[in-house]
């Protein structure tokens, strides 16, 4: 009797894309953003990030299982038997992430390897895990699907942001175009130019530290240009 | 709150949906995922002598590394006698065509040393300087690893190498194969002593002591690296009947 009660509710209430959904999708963009407010995801971010390739694919695949995990529990989310519901999450998110595994080795090989581990360890990542518990296993699955792609969008923005800073300082190149270094290649060689003959790409930017200091300033600058989130303990 | 029942069912029929999609898709995309893999490990065979290949070699498309194979390498099949084995025979093995690069190194390593069969990559440069690329394979901290070593044609120097692993830890063991410097150590080193004594190679914790039998170490992967040193001292030992005939 209590299902079909949820189920009439539910097509009582139409899809629709109005203030309170927006603000499902801008929100974890900025002022609930999963790495630089609630500081989560943090391991892939720094290993993720020394090319904006790498960066982008990781993004992709943590939207494409933010949103489907999202998806999935909320439509299943009167189903599971609430005792074993946290499993059930993680077989979700585990499935999902084995599809993302499958079918980056069978597009894309070289990002495949160049991402090792990191595609699967999607499975850890606290974001995902703490979508379900916290938003899909209690809203319809609209709500869910936006809350899932702003959160992964959300994700996603910061890893390139870092990911930017890191490949061009590191690397000179951006998405592996060359851009700044000391031979022919690059698009300012540095070695004839006049300006920038003082320049040199910084090895340091990338190795894992510097996706610390990186994020570290993001995190700054956020907070500088959206006071709201300073003190927020 | 739902009966006990209800949860049993409840997962048999989730892992049995899920196992189903998977499988599925496992299977699905087995042959693009072996394929690409192939090519992957065409390249990484080449990325040892990627030094006397001409251009850059990063950007080598597929068709291109596959001319390189058919045009600039010789495949060859050998046993830890250094004999050469004929194509048919290699073929009735199970690897396909019989060429080297078909060898399944994972199966080869758990035959005993005198039923191992092992690849030869002969690499002949476009200035007809010829490189010995062979293979080996060992184990990490968390699973297996492999190198492909290049030799100059004295089958002594060391040319390039490569190295590749299935899960070591991005940053420590992942080393091996990420940080190009550090392999580029292995280049002019030498396997052989003066005296014609089989040496191999050593990973020294702590930094090289000798200019030609060592590599510095790798921080915070000792384990790794001591399974490069295990790997190339076993790996190289089943080629020295090989070795030997080639320089007669």
């Amino acid at each position: 009797m209590a299902e079909t009660a949820v189920v009439v509710k539910e097509k009582a209430a139409p899809i629709k894309f109005g203030k309170k959904e927006k603000k499902l999708l801008t929100d974890p963009l900025n002022d609930n953003n999963p790495i630089t407010v609630q500081v989560l995801g943090i391991c892939s971010a720094l290993a993720v990030t020394t090319g904006m390739k790498n960066a982008f694919v990781m993004a992709i695949a943590v939207i494409f299982v933010c949103i489907g995990s999202n998806v999935i529990t909320s439509m299943l989310r009167n189903v599971i038997p609430s005792q074993v519901r946290m499993i059930v999450q993680l077989v979700i998110i585990a499935t999902l992430v084995t599809v993302v595994e499958l079918t980056l080795k069978a597009v894309s090989f070289e990002s495949y390897k160049a991402l090792s581990v990191f595609i699967g360890l999607i499975i850890t990542n606290c974001i995902i895990m703490g979508r379900l518990e916290a938003f899909a296993s209690a809203n319809r699955p609209w709500e869910s699907f936006l809350d899932g792609l702003g959160n992964g969008v959300g994700y996603g923005l910061i890893l390139l942001i870092v990911a930017f800073f890191r490949e061009l300082l590191g690397s000179g190149s951006l998405f592996g175009f060359k851009i700044i270094g000391a031979t022919s290649e690059y698009l300012i060689n540095t070695q004839e130019s006049w300006l920038f003959g003082w320049y040199a790409n910084n090895n340091l930017m990338v190795l894992f530290p510097s996706a610390m200091f990186v994020i570290g300033i993001v995190i700054w600058v956020h907070r500088a240009w959206n006071p709201s989130l300073v003190d927020v303990s | 709150m739902h009966s006990t029942r209800s949860v049993i069912i409840f997962g048999i029929v989730m892992c049995a949906i899920v196992a189903f999609i998977l499988a599925g898709m496992y299977n699905f995309l087995k042959p693009i995922h072996d394929s690409n893999e192939a090519a992957y490990n065409k390249k990484a065979i080449l990325s040892a002598v990627a030094d006397h290949i001409d251009g850059d070699f990063k950007a080598l498309t597929e068709p291109q590394i596959q001319d390189i194979f058919t045009n600039q390498i010789k495949q060859v099949v050998i046993d830890t006698d250094g004999e050469e084995y004929d194509v048919a025979a290699v073929e009735s093995m199970g690897y396909v065509g019989g060429m080297a690069e078909n060898v399944d190194m994972a199966k080869e390593a758990k035959k005993d040393e005198e039923d191992k069969v092992l690849p030869v990559f002969i690499f002949t440069k476009a200035d007809g300087k010829k490189y010995y690329i062979l293979h080996t394979r060992g184990k990490g901290l968390w699973d297996a690893i492999w190198g492909n070593i290049a030799f100059e044609e004295d089958l002594n120097t060391i040319a390039g190498v490569s190295f590749d692993h299935i899960t070591e830890t991005p940053g420590l063991g992942a080393e091996i194969k990420d940080n190009v410097a550090w392999a580029r150590q292995f280049i002019g080193k030498k396997i052989y002593d003066e005296d014609g004594q089989f040496k191999s190679v050593y990973v020294r914790k702590g930094g090289a002591k000798n200019d030609v039998y060592e590599v510095d170490g790798i921080s915070g992967a000792t384990i790794t690296a001591d399974g490069v040193t295990e790997m190339l001292k076993r790996g190289l030992r089943y080629y020295e009947p090989f070795i030997k005939s080639v320089k007669g």
